[in-house]
């Protein structure tokens, strides 16, 4: 058993952090794969709910509008295009990480945290014009579930541009190095995690034709 | 106990794929933005005539998101370099969401 941990260190060498594991495998990236496995329930649930209220419209003749009737589509494409292309600059700051390239992992890792930031900025102003016209939170159970939804996940990315930012500040200060290239994937998984549920609501939500 | 390493030798060894190039990814990326521009362009109907028809509209949109969701977990989450074990946790949590799904919704369908 002994062996097999000594080996376990010695294979770690590559640059990967130094962890021996019973498994074999990092217990850090096992506990990240089954956080987002259960956020794939929390997303589930969200979205199941959205999808089941998308056609409730108030009673009243004042809350009938529902945020299907208001999508500004070619708006929330160029949003999914941002946080979709954001996760190449994620993929491209880990695999600079890998290469020693300081500089041009910082620079990825801004660039992935502004387009965040971009797309987080066209979700405030998606609610804003909402609430402009009228569709509040609490205006009709369609308009609760599409908030909840996409309120949940715009939360999301900003914990990941939170994450990302820190990574930054400790690659200027010189405590990111290529020894850390797990906690980078580890930050990467869960932005790439972001995209894909962003990948399903901009489908489900946005372009399958409500009625 | 000879065993024991070289398992942990074959395990380390899958570790130590061939992750695609700086290049690879920016391919896969275009590879998404085309996917996403055409699923956009179902929403201009008259742009692309067989997308007019809703049943042929709605499986297309659910094929392409489907591959963008299985190119950037693939892919960009590395789950197909990485241990099967990483790919059977998010595929449990998602068998278990959709299964989620089905009995909220049947719960409304039949039930309410």
């Amino acid at each position: 058993m002994a062996t097999a941990t000594l080996e376990s260190h010695d294979t770690h060498d590559d640059g990967h952090d130094d962890h021996a594991t019973s498994t074999g495998i990092s217990n850090t990236k096992l506990a990240m794969w089954t956080f987002l496995g259960s956020e794939c329930l929390l997303f589930g649930g969200l979205i199941s709910t959205y999808l089941l209220y998308k056609t409730r419209r108030g009673p009243g003749p004042d809350n009938t509008t529902i945020p299907t009737d208001i999508f500004d589509i070619p708006f929330t494409s160029v949003s999914s295009f941002v946080l979709l292309m954001s996760s190449l600059t994620m993929v491209l700051a880990l695999s600079a990480l890998t290469r020693g390239d300081n500089a041009a992992t910082r620079a990825w890792l801004l660039t992935t945290a502004m387009l965040g930031g971009v797309f987080v900025g066209g979700q405030v102003y998606e609610f804003t014009s909402f609430i402009r016209e009228g569709v509040g939170f609490t205006h009709n159970p369609a308009s609760s579930a599409f908030y909840t939804l996409t309120g949940f996940h715009g939360a999301h990315v900003s914990l990941g541009i939170v994450m990302l930012m820190s990574l930054f500040v400790a690659s200027k200060q010189g405590k990111l190095t290529p020894k850390h290239t797990e906690t980078v994937e580890i930050v990467g998984l869960y932005w790439h995690f972001v995209d894909v549920v962003w990948i399903f609501i901009f489908t489900v939500i946005y372009l399958v034709p409500a009625e | 106990m000879s065993e024991t390493v070289t398992e942990t030798h074959v395990e380390h060894e899958e570790d130590a794929h061939d992750h695609p190039s700086d290049w690879d990814y920016v391919k896969i990326a275009l590879l998404l933005a085309a996917l996403t521009g055409v699923e956009v362009s179902t929403y201009f109907e008259s742009s692309i005539t067989v997308f007019q028809n809703n049943g042929f509209l709605i499986a297309s949109l659910m094929v392409m998101m489907v591959i963008k969701f299985w190119i950037v977990a693939s892919y960009f989450m590395h789950l197909k370099f990485d241990n099967k074990i990483f790919t059977q946790m998010f595929v449990a949590g998602l068998v278990l969401a959709t299964a989620v799904y089905c009995i909220a919704l049947s719960a409304f369908e039949f039930w309410a």
